[in-house]
């Protein structure tokens, strides 16, 4: 689908006056500041920034982790209701995570069968026959090109990091959430895995049309995989719009800093255009 | 050559594990720079770029261990010399190492004077005091950084700032070759290019010999590097100019890393990436043959039994395959060809489906990893 | 799980520290079935008998005279001589021999009173009993001869006779031993093996320590747990749950730091009371008022476990708080809970060694601990009068249980702790 046609998809998560504000004895540090944002249905969304811009904040407040200080988010067109935790369920069954970190991400003590398991529980329920819920587990790997046969009885960390990575995808995909959130998901992977990874994700938004929130610090990654770039900065979204117009025809100073600042390839990089505000 | 700051002949090196296993991570590498040149080594994680970087010091501490080859900084072999001599009078002298948490280095309770003071004691104890400061005072002008920061505490400066002073003072004796190790991956992308820009301006002062930059990070390789030199399972697979290695490398395992490169340029959105399957092998049992044989591609069943050993090619550059260069150059062109008329056809095949308002899923080849 | 077990017996210092709390444990435990009977039995007459076997003089003899001839056993035991004077020579006897010596004209800045041999060649040679040398009172004569004597008496080759009073009050000879006759010790019949002697009270020191020490590490295990299951259960809440629950739990684990342990151990135990303080009641106030630190430690690692993404993962799997604290945090912190738990146990033994000492430990006329031994050694001066079996065994258990413990700590502190590794 083209740029104009996912603008006009039904709404999936948008935010109003969004805020966070940590406090700590005397001292506050607001890490979200008032920001807006509509996420379509089908839209890839990245969230660009530096460390310390606030982008792992909004990512935990949109998940329902963290506490929203003031605003509001709204859930396919409703006021999102978390209080309870039969709520917060229903609403976890529309938005999951994926995180940075493979090697943390998972319970050591869990066997990846367990993983799974729980994935099925969620969405189908526990009672659900075996063969079914075989079935299902073996989908969901061979989507993730995993041999389930050779998984079951093995614990995560005797995966590699892309493949926990890709397990994680395996569990979205059981899932079938409309939000997928997906913070830094190749930080840690090698450069060889990374496509891998980010072509599963474009293959899972294809199949089941869900919106793929995507937080990276990386300007070209974002590039390569999204829809809608937003630049945040200081925990305001700077800019944001099409991929192609954000990234190519920048407008705020800041995100076009940031794009001089990345090492190219085609273009010059040019050294001596550096930013010395920071000092 | 008479310029030739560093050379390196056949080096080995190994880690001793636990249980008594060899680890060979860095095997038979051979490589010289010359004076103001910098060479770049590239590599999935895991394959022994740290590992040379360390060797390359020539002082080894438990696990890492030297088991042959030569390293010759300015005509003096260092490989076979005592850890304390090597400490004593290579480190910092002649060659110079930066690791990625460089900026941990710096104490928190005293002040960047004071951690310059004990590191010019180190070397010169008799050094006074006032000379100590003039001469980081001139360091610290020369490159633009402010002299204020002398009398400040780590934790004031930021993590570039603090990536920056380290730098400076790990290069206060003007060492002959400085090996950086990921100097700037864990920096915002602003600080990086401040602490990439400094290293340039190191080199065109004269401030540094020759540097060897480590980094994943292709793009900044390319931009920083003369050459660049892709190693894998302890072994250069291939070297070449940076333009070289970028544009048209041939080593599959080289190509497999160039086509991951990601930059936020006009029409890197289109382009399919290439991911390479697999994992490196366990270096404890390397494999037989060729250690990317799992992994590539383009293997021929003689590959599997037959170690190849790294070879010349026109214009001083090195690759390791069975495979000539045009047989290589040929398969990829046909690859290339192919992939293009596959996306073609899935163009059309998707219009088609939109038009008839049929789903999209569609049944594709994967490559597993 | 089982890779984790194996580990920890791959670390010397937990296999060490296992080992010497398993081998002190399972003495304690075999020690009463070979000599069972009341630890608290008052056995001697009086108290502080040195450790070693005691014969039963009476039935010595009796063993010795009632038996046929033929059973006595003879040995001929090289230096039985020498022994036996050695040990009828007293050092204030030989001193007098010196004196005597010195008397009559010998140099006597050569002679050594120990070298029995040489002190006896010169006593031959000068001592003659049927002339009194002049300068010599008569008081000590006497002692003079008294000694002469015993040094013939026990020379000589002679039997003895053993006599009993007959009907007519009359001595009369009923048998009669010379000085290579034996008789075993398993004959004689009373007899008693103390291999550390008894206490003031006369009680078997060996078998009062062994029951002492189970005692004592039955109080710390029980200290041990209740303290780890309220500060788990502080920590885990305080940490996961946080806010004011936090604030609130946190209060109370300052409070409770911030007044020295051990006076608040001795109010409670002194307000409680002698009669009411019985083993259990000691070791749970020991437990009640040592939670404090691994509350705290449990709160800290509870806190950087519980960003972790595998617990935020879990939350989007709609887990519960319960279940999360279980299964995503509880496992873990389990290698540094059990940890805490050693140390938990080896400050309870040493907790209830303190308060015993001061005389605040449980009821003394049930059960010997280790920390109601050290108060009756301390009471009845047995560190001032040199009876070092009453105490010093009793420093050295506890030594031993508290540093195996300690061992086993350190062990798993460096199986789980990536830090500390090589």
């Amino acid at each position: 689908m083209t740029y104009e046609e996912l603008q006009n998809a039904p709404l999936c998560l948008s935010g109003r006056q969004l805020t966070k504000v940590f406090v700590n004895g005397k001292v506050s540090k607001t890490a979200v500041d008032h920001v807006d944002f509509d996420f379509h249905q089908g839209e890839v969304i990245s969230i660009v920034g530096e460390s310390g811009s606030g982008k792992t904040t909004l990512s935990k407040m949109l998940l329902g982790l963290l506490n929203v200080t003031s605003g509001t988010i709204y859930f396919k067109g409703e006021e999102r209701k978390i209080r309870t935790m039969a709520q917060r369920r229903a609403y976890w069954n529309g938005i999951q995570a994926i995180f940075q970190d493979p090697f943390s991400s998972y319970n050591i003590f869990h066997k990846i069968d367990a993983v799974l398991d729980d994935c099925i529980n969620m969405r189908y329920g526990r009672h659900i026959d075996k063969q079914k819920r075989e079935d299902l587990k073996t989908e969901a790997c061979s989507f993730v090109n995993l041999k389930y046969a050779e998984l079951t009885n093995k614990y995560p960390f005797e995966l590699s990091g892309g493949q926990m990575q890709r397990l994680m995808i395996a569990r979205i995909f059981l899932l079938k959430p409309q939000i997928l959130l997906a913070d830094e998901p190749t930080s840690m992977i090698d450069a060889c895995s990374r496509a891998t990874i980010l072509d599963m994700l474009l293959k899972l938004r294809d199949e089941t049309g869900m919106t793929v929130i995507f937080i990276t610090h990386d300007i070209g990654l974002a590039y390569y995989i999204s829809d809608t770039v937003y630049i945040m900065e200081h925990g305001k979204f700077v800019e944001s719009g099409s991929a192609d117009e954000v990234i190519l025809h920048p407008k705020a100073a800041y995100t076009k800093r940031l794009i001089s600042d990345v090492p190219k390839i085609h273009e010059e990089w040019n050294l001596d255009d550096v930013f010395t505000g920071e000092e | 050559m008479s310029n030739v700051l560093l050379e390196v002949n056949q080096l080995t090196t190994k880690y001793i594990t636990r249980f008594r296993e060899d680890v060979y991570a860095v095997d038979h590498v051979s490589l010289s720079l010359e004076a103001g040149k910098s060479i770049g080594i590239a590599g999935e994680s895991g394959c022994g770029k740290s590992t040379l970087a360390l060797s390359l010091m020539g002082y080894y501490f438990a696990p890492l261990h030297y088991q042959s080859g030569d390293i010759i900084i300015d005509g003096k072999n260092i490989s076979g010399m005592k850890p304390d001599d090597v400490r004593r009078n290579i480190l910092g002298r002649e060659i110079a190492y930066i690791p990625q948490a460089a900026m941990n280095a710096l104490n928190p309770t005293c002040k960047i004077r004071k951690f310059i003071r004990d590191v010019m004691h180190a070397h010169y104890p008799k050094m006074r005091d006032d000379e100590i400061d003039r001469m980081a005072e001139d360091r610290f002008r020369e490159l633009n950084l402010p002299v204020d920061s002398l009398d400040l505490h780590a934790v004031e400066l930021s993590g570039g700032m603090k990536q920056r002073v380290v730098i400076a003072v790990s290069t206060i004796l003007k060492p002959k070759v400085l090996i950086a190790d990921e100097p700037s991956s864990a920096l915002d992308v602003s600080s990086q290019k401040v602490v990439i820009r400094m290293l340039r301006d190191m080199m065109n002062a004269g401030l540094i010999g020759s540097m060897i930059f480590i980094t994943h990070e292709l793009p900044l390789l390319y931009n920083v590097t003369d050459d660049i030199m892709v190693m894998y399972a302890g072994q250069i697979v291939e070297k070449g100019t940076a333009a070289e290695m970028v544009f048209d490398p041939i080593h599959p395992y080289s190509r497999g890393l160039m086509r991951s490169i990601l930059v936020p340029e006009e029409g890197t959105r289109n382009i399919k990436l290439t991911a390479i399957p697999g994992t490196p092998p366990n270096l404890k049992k390397p494999p037989q043959g060729c250690r990317f044989y799992d992994r590539c591609r383009y293997r021929q069943p003689q590959c599997q039994y037959n170690a190849v050993p790294i070879a010349d090619i026109e214009g001083n550059r090195q690759y390791r395959c069975q495979l000539s260069v045009d047989q290589l150059r040929e398969l990829y062109t046909a690859e290339d060809a192919e992939a293009e008329r596959k996306q073609a056809e899935d163009t059309v095949l998707q219009k088609f489906l939109k038009d008839t308002g049929m789903n999209s899923a569609k049944e594709e080849n994967r490559d597993d990893i | 799980m089982r890779h984790m077990i194996r580990n920890v017996f791959h670390s010397p210092k937990f296999v060490w520290g296992f080992g010497i709390f398993v081998f002190i444990l399972i003495f304690c435990i075999v020690y009463p079935l070979f000599n069972p009977g009341n630890p608290l039995e008052m056995l001697q007459v009086g108290g502080f008998a040195a450790p070693g076997t005691y014969v039963n003089v009476y039935d010595t003899v009796a063993a010795d005279i009632n038996k046929e001839e033929t059973l006595k056993i003879k040995f001929r035991l090289p230096g039985a001589d020498e022994k036996r004077l050695e040990s009828v020579l007293s050092a204030d006897d030989r001193n007098t021999m010196l004196k005597f010596l010195a008397k009559v004209g010998v140099d006597t800045s050569e002679v050594d009173v120990e070298d029995l041999d040489q002190l006896l060649e010169l006593w031959e040679k000068y001592f003659d009993p049927t002339s009194q040398p002049k300068g010599i009172t008569r008081a000590d004569w006497n002692k003079y001869k008294r000694i002469n004597n015993a040094i013939n008496r026990i020379s000589s080759t002679d039997r003895r006779s053993v006599s009993e009073k007959d009907q007519d009050g009359q001595m009369a000879a009923v048998g009669d031993f010379s000085s290579i006759d034996y008789v075993s010790v398993d004959e004689v019949a009373n007899h008693i093996t103390l291999p550390l002697g008894t206490d003031n009270f006369g009680r078997d020191m060996l078998k009062e320590l062994v029951s002492a020490t189970l005692t004592s590490v039955e109080m710390g295990f029980i200290a041990g747990t209740v303290a780890t299951i309220i500060g788990l259960l502080f920590g885990l809440l305080a940490g996961y749950v946080g806010g004011v629950l936090d604030d609130i739990i946190t209060f109370i684990t300052n409070l409770f730091t911030v007044i020295p342990g051990f006076v608040l151990l001795i109010l409670i135990s002194f307000s409680i009371g002698q009669e009411q303080r019985g083993v259990t009641t000691v070791a749970l106030v020991i437990g009640l008022t040592g939670w404090t630190w691994t509350a705290r430690s449990v709160r800290s690692q509870v806190i950087s476990l519980r960003n972790r993404d595998h617990v935020n993962l879990s939350k989007l799997s709609g887990h519960s708080l319960f279940r999360i604290i279980l299964s995503d945090i509880l496992p873990y912190i389990m290698s540094y809970v059990v940890m805490a738990f050693i140390l938990q146990v080896s400050s309870g033994i040493l907790s209830e060694a303190q308060l015993s000492l001061l005389g605040l430990g449980p009821k003394s006329t049930e059960t010997p601990t280790l920390g109601l031994m050290m108060n009756w050694s301390m009471l009845y001066k047995a560190h001032t009068s040199g009876y070092w079996w009453a105490y010093f065994p009793i420093i050295l258990t506890i030594a031993g249980v508290s540093f195996s413990l300690n061992l086993m700590n350190t062990g798993l502190d460096q199986v789980f702790n990536p830090a500390l590794r090589d």
